[in-house]
């Protein structure tokens, strides 16, 4: 139990999000009303999404170093477990999109953008699972995965800045430290950012841990 | 706790003042109504974190015996 602080800290984080997120006083704005809400829910996904993404990368990494398969299977539960927080936030992004700019999918360059991303991480599941050989797999997926990782960033965070976007932050439009109330925001932003993240890389050593055990099970029989 | 309560809700009508041509949720909240949502959604998130640890804990037995 010692060990695993940091997964209550996120689930007590979630808790207040929730809580917060709900009750605390939001910036009267029009169109968006009460809906400026799905700031604390839509928003971490993506940061939960990124952050496992960018501990895959690590591991890939680790495994071109070094060789060992426990490396390249983290890296693919990363994967696997991202790719559920980054469907989360396509279909909660879609909803909130229908009610605020009157579309499920408006042309938006992070919209297309993050599509174009999630299909590139399915593709590197898909490509694993292309391969029998299980060094070759490893090597080939964890190349793709370096690469992937940074066209991804550019994709949904770096390129939709510097286009005219619906999203907050992207070209002339700001970002929520223009709005009222904006430390109102923050206060339960933050927070929920930070435990949607620590639950996430949770779920992923569950995921991880299971892989392991599998893996053991299938080299010894 | 009283006094917490009624400072928000003053808090939340002076918001209502401020905000004559927007609509938002306030007449929920005011009629206390939202708190039942908020006390469901939390419910359903501390029924969740005890499942995920639950699962942490039999694998960590598996893991042991293997």
């Amino acid at each position: 139990m010692t060990k695993s602080w940091w997964k209550l800290l996120g689930c007590a984080l979630l808790l207040y999000s929730v809580i917060g997120g709900f009750l605390m006083p939001v910036p009267v704005l029009p169109i968006l009303n009460e809906s400026i809400r799905n700031l604390y829910f839509h928003v971490p996904m993506w940061f939960a999404m990124i952050s496992l993404y960018f501990v895959s990368v690590v591991y890939s990494l680790k495994y071109l170093g070094s060789g060992k398969i426990e490396d390249d299977l983290l890296a693919v539960e990363s994967v696997n477990t991202g790719v559920i927080f980054c469907f989360f936030g396509l279909i909660s992004g879609s909803l909130w999109a229908n009610i605020t700019w009157g579309d499920p999918w408006p042309n938006d360059p992070k919209l297309n953008g993050s599509a174009i991303a999630t299909l590139m991480y399915l593709a590197y599941l898909v490509l694993r699972n292309a391969i029998d050989e299980e060094q070759k797999r490893a090597k080939i997926s964890a190349v793709y995965n370096v690469f992937a990782f940074p066209v991804m960033i550019v994709l949904i965070y770096i390129l939709p800045k510097l286009t005219d976007s619906l999203h907050p932050g992207s070209g002339g439009n700001a970002a929520f430290s223009a709005l009222p109330m904006d430390n109102m925001l923050r206060l339960v932003f933050y927070p929920a950012v930070l435990g949607w993240v620590l639950t996430a890389v949770w779920i992923m050593t569950l995921r991880y841990r299971i892989r392991l055990l599998e893996n053991r099970h299938n080299t010894i029989s | 706790m009283k006094t917490v309560t009624s400072f928000f809700l003053l808090f939340l009508s002076v918001l209502q003042c401020f905000a004559q041509d927007v609509e938002m949720a306030t007449g929920l909240r005011s009629s206390g109504k939202i708190y039942v949502v908020v006390l469901i959604v939390s419910i359903i998130f501390i029924g969740l974190a005890f499942y995920l640890f639950s699962i942490d804990r039999r694998l960590k037995k598996i893991e042991r015996e293997n």
